[in-house]
């Protein structure tokens, strides 16, 4: 067998990987290197370059193809002028941008509760130096004290060494958020992360895995770049499995005008499994739905992402991807419009989306205050985006009894629940999911409470950093959330993480595979699709969504197949 | 490095007001001018700092959200934690600065090399010493207002009572005095100690500490050990106040050094990292309600940006989306 | 969003609060007092007025603990002069007015001793 490669799981033994060093470097850290050598040797945490193709088609600055293991990075000449304007011109654009150079204190509250320090131990992956990366040429060059004294007070020269750190740890950061939940002034990081990206990318610098997609997004209108017919080709085969399973045949509504709801999710779901059980799970919802109380549901090809990479790359990637909802909203006359099961998705749609895209809304005539018309809840908490959270829907539905569930059929699973960075930290949505879970499954145990909810870790992966390349930060960053699975396996048998985020179910597959690996990454709709009983499904299911035979249903017609 | 730097600047600002007051006898400079100018950078440059801050917008409505989100009528939610009304916003925010809320939250994580386990214990070490350090020094701060104030208002006696309710010594010892020691020596400590942190800290964080230090010890001396007429202290005071200063004779030397090193720090304050005092009122995560769907929040730079719109969207894929028997909006 | 009406709401009262003094003083009109203790027309204290202004509640405190714990009555001055430990006795034989002596510059600087919560404070006769 050929020696694993740095972008596999293989080639990286747990020893080595455990043996973290959390003393500093005696070198000061301004004074490390970034070069070529650098990067060659770190390969495996960091992420391969934006294509020029890609910048090109965005008609972002600076396109072409370089690599940061080249000695020349192919910047303009006049780089340092750019970055100068771009941290000007952002410091008057946002407030959090001057507060959070100003008032850290350097207590260090936030240094071991990052993810990547903490599996990796390397000092700049502590938020405050995170933040000190950008601070220091801020420092430097727009505050008094740092003109007149400079270094003496913590203030250095931007030179292009400056340039090839930023890269390597704004791409080592998942914008997850927990160290603002501990800093005493609510310093954000993800913040500190946008403005250190939108900054590299004025330069022509991006990573490929994630501008991609924002290329493929805003031209196809998913991440993966499915073309209409891909997609409808990808449903029609999950309504194949759902029929094997069910005996139901459920129907694929695309681009339908006048339905009630418009329904958007991470395209992820479309192509990787567990997330396309998840997918699975939501059509059998809305068939039921349909069948039961006539509610009607559409999903749509201009609009086949809510996800949005473009929260990672500037806020105007962002808004250009964003439109699309609203704008097929409006197009097909929904009412109004439920988002599926991602995480860093939510973070748009609840924080940034209405700010950014609002205007789009009128002109929506039929746009209503979200109201499920068969519990007759009121969304009241989405009255201007019109948008909600399937959990939110989903959970009001379990409550109100208005749907049929046999949770015996999940009974060989153990499951626990893995809170997502943004639903958790930019939204505060942890009762819903966890009252779905436990209405659909018998046995739930919740991990360790430093490590749920809003002190939730990150799967290592958010943010666009989710891929093989950079396997090594994945591993690091997995092991907290992979280490707290562990315990709950061993404590109490869980065997299922279920999550409610299409990069979750990707990633904290690796995670689980590496550090827990006797259990393995559910979305909560695939739980609910296989406990939902729907009207008219055969009379007893022998497989669960994954076609595995169902434990305790098996019976002789498995053999049919 | 940074910690001897910023020692040795501390130690020089006491050995400038030692020689100019003791040697060269500038007891004007020392208790009238500087003082003013002090007070003046500290008062314009506050305002300007927070008028620069100011100036910007927040765009985007960013809470860091650590409680359940109010959504369903039977869910309950954290108003606290995740305020969804100004009502939240403010216990919120008068957690976070009166009480530290969010440093109370701290652990301190550890690898547990047999396991391997990653462990978690609450750290309240820091919360203890920065709650100590900042309502000793508040407190601390507003006893002094009976040099500024004539006649002393009741409150301030009261205070002063409370304060000094163990009645040890003469004159007593006020509780607040052990504890501003007891803060800044162990937030300094801490620092030192931890070498985490000594990599992360600048002569921006040892040289407040150690001023702040320097401000308590030679107040503790002052009032306990190298005693001078304060009768003539707040007449010099209420000098200052009045805008009529005086200078009295045998004033010791100590008091000096402790009202520069004051001085300093009021002067110092508004270029520093202090300015927290003012910029924790402002972070965006803290100090928003997290009403982001119900209320739409205005960005008044809100980027005109290129949208691919749908028309062109089914320019681009009209033949597929037809072919797949998807509807399209132009045949 | 800028909320600046909120932000300069919190800036006025955050002047008002570190300029209290200033505008309270104007207000009472008293910067300009000085307390003014009445001392005895002649004779000399047991010690310097330096030493005394800044050490007296020391030498009480000390004659305190001499008297009550030691029994120890005799306190040798720096000139060699012996005088008895008491406030009442010694003190206030020549300092024989409280309000006009002791409260005054203990008023002006918010000093409030313990003194008296034992003592009765000897009438203006000075004599018991």
């Amino acid at each position: 067998m050929a020696d694993p490669k740095p972008d596999t799981m293989d080639y990286y033994k747990h020893d080595e990987v455990l043996d973290i060093d959390y003393t500093p470097p005696s070198e000061n850290w301004m004074d490390i290197k970034y070069d070529p050598a650098f990067y060659e040797r770190r390969a495996g945490s960091w992420i391969y370059t934006t294509k020029k193709q890609h910048i090109e088609y965005l008609g972002m600055p600076n396109p072409h193809d370089w690599s940061p293991t080249d000695e020349d990075w192919g910047l303009p000449d006049n780089w340092k002028e750019i970055i100068f304007n771009g941290i000007r011109e952002r410091l008057d654009k946002y407030r959090s941008f001057k507060i959070f150079m100003d008032c850290c204190v350097r207590c260090g509250a936030c240094a071991d509760k990052c993810h990547f320090y903490i599996g990796g131990g390397d000092p700049k992956n502590m938020p405050v130096l995170r933040a000190e990366l950008l601070r220091s040429i801020y420092r430097n060059d727009f505050t008094m004290a740092g003109k007149i004294l400079g270094r003496l007070v913590g203030g250095r020269k931007l030179t292009i060494n400056v340039i090839k750190e930023w890269f390597y740890y704004f791409y080592q950061c998942t914008e997850c958020r927990r160290c603002s939940v501990f800093c005493p002034y609510g310093i954000d990081t993800a913040e500190v992360t946008m403005m250190g990206r939108e900054l590299l990318h004025l330069l022509g610098l991006g990573v490929n895995w994630i501008m991609q997609p924002v290329a493929s997004c805003y031209r196809t209108g998913n991440h993966l770049g499915i073309l209409p017919h891909g997609l409808k080709d990808t449903l029609e085969f999950f309504a194949e499995d759902i029929e094997d399973v069910t005996g139901i045949e459920v129907d694929i509504p695309i681009n339908q005008k006048g339905a009630d709801i418009l329904f958007a999710t991470p395209s992820g779901d479309f192509l990787a499994e567990p997330g396309t059980f998840t997918c699975m799970g939501y059509m059998m919802l809305f068939h039921e739905l349909k069948e039961r109380y006539g509610l009607t549901y559409t999903w749509s090809t201009y609009c086949s992402e809510a996800g949005n990479f473009g929260l990672f790359t500037s806020k105007e990637a962002m808004k250009r991807l964003n439109a699309k909802i609203y704008t097929e909203a409006k197009r097909l006359g929904v009412k109004w419009i439920i988002g599926g099961e991602c995480g860093h998705m939510w973070r748009v749609l609840h924080q940034y989306m209405d700010t950014l895209n609002g205007e789009i809304k009128e002109g929506w005539k039929e746009a209503e205050e979200p109201k499920s018309p068969i519990t007759g809840t009121v969304f009241e908490n989405a009255k201007s985006t019109k948008m909600i959270h399937i959990t939110e829907f989903t959970s009001d539905l379990i409550k109100h009894g208005k749907l049929k569930l046999d949770p015996s059929r999940n009974d060989h699973l153990n499951v626990t629940f893995h809170d997502s960075c943004n639903p958790a930290r930019a939204m505060g949505i942890f009762e819903e999911p966890r009252y779905v879970i436990k209405n659909v499954c018998k046995n739930f145990h919740d991990m360790p409470p430093n490590t749920i909810r809003e002190q939730t870790f990150c799967c290592g992966g958010g943010a666009g950093l989710g891929t093989d390349e950079n396997m090594e930060m994945r591993l690091r960053g997995g092991l907290p959330r992979g280490n707290a699975v562990k315990y709950v396996h061993d404590k109490h048998g869980v065997n299922k993480l279920a999550c409610m985020c299409a990069i979750d179910r990707a990633t904290l597959t690796t995670v689980c595979e590496y550090w827990a690996p006797e259990v393995d990454v559910t979305g909560i709709h695939e739980l609910v699709g296989n406990a939902m009983v729907m009207k008219g499904e055969k009379e007893q299911r022998t497989k669960d969504l994954r076609l595995d035979p169902l434990p305790g249903f098996e019976d002789a017609e498995d053999d049919d197949v | 490095m940074n910690v001897l730097s910023s020692l040795v600047v501390v130690l020089a600002l006491i050995l400038v007001v030692y020689l100019g007051v003791d040697k060269a006898g500038l007891t004007a400079l020392f208790g009238t001018v500087l003082p003013y100018v002090a007070i003046v950078l500290f008062l314009g440059g506050f305002i300007y700092r927070i008028l620069y801050w100011a100036k910007s917008p927040v765009p985007f409505r960013i809470p860091t959200t650590c409680g359940q989100q109010k959504t369903l009528p039977w869910i309950k939610p954290n108003n606290f934690d995740n305020p969804h009304n100004g009502f939240g916003v403010f216990v919120r925010m008068v957690l976070e600065v009166l009480f530290f809320r969010s440093l109370f939250r701290n652990t301190r994580t550890q690898i547990v090399k047999d396991g391997p386990k990653v462990g978690y214990a609450s750290n309240y070490w820091l919360w203890f010493l920065a709650i100590a350090f900042h309502w000793a020094f508040l407190i601390v701060f507003v006893r002094h207002l009976r040099f500024f104030t004539e006649p002393i208002p009741e409150w301030i006696l009261g205070l002063q009572a409370v304060d000094g309710f163990i009645e040890y010594g003469v004159p007593v010892f006020y509780i607040t005095s052990v504890l501003l020691v007891v803060g800044v020596a162990g937030l300094l400590v801490r620092r030192l100690f931890s070498s985490q942190l000594r990599y992360i800290s600048l002569l921006n964080d040892y040289f407040p500490l150690f001023l702040i230090l320097g401000i308590a010890l030679t107040g503790v001396l002052l009032r306990h050990y190298v005693k001078t007429d304060i009768v003539s202290v707040k007449e010099m005071t209420m000098g200052l106040i009045s805008f009529s200063p005086v200078n009295p004779e045998g004033v010791h030397v100590m008091f000096y050094i402790h009202f520069f090193l004051v001085t300093c720090l009021f002067a110092y304050f508004p270029f520093s990292k202090l300015m927290h005092l003012g910029g924790v009122f402002l972070s965006p995560t803290r100090n928003l309600a997290n009403n982001n769907r119900e209320v739409r929040h205005i960005n008044p730079w809100n980027p005109k940006v290129k949208l691919h719109s749908y028309a062109e969207y089914e320019d681009d894929f009209r033949d597929k989306m037809v072919a797949a028997g998807i509807p399209v909006d132009k045949e | 969003m800028y909320d600046g009406g909120k932000i300069i709401t919190g800036l006025i009262i955050f002047l008002a609060l570190v300029t209290f003094p200033l505008w309270y003083t104007a207000a009472s009109g008293d910067a300009s007092y000085t307390p003014d203790p009445e001392t005895p027309a002649q004779g000399n204290c047991i010690e310097s007025k330096e030493y005394m202004n800044a050490w007296h509640m020391d030498m009480l405190d000390d004659w305190r603990d001499a008297v009550v714990r030691d029994a120890n009555r005799v306190y040798v001055a720096t000139d060699g002069k012996e005088h008895e430990m008491s406030l009442t006795m010694t003190c206030m034989n020549c300092h024989d007015d409280k309000e006009k002596f002791c409260d005054r510059c203990h008023t002006y600087l918010g000093v409030t001793p313990y003194c008296w919560d034992c003592h009765v404070v000897p009438n203006q006769q000075g004599r018991r």
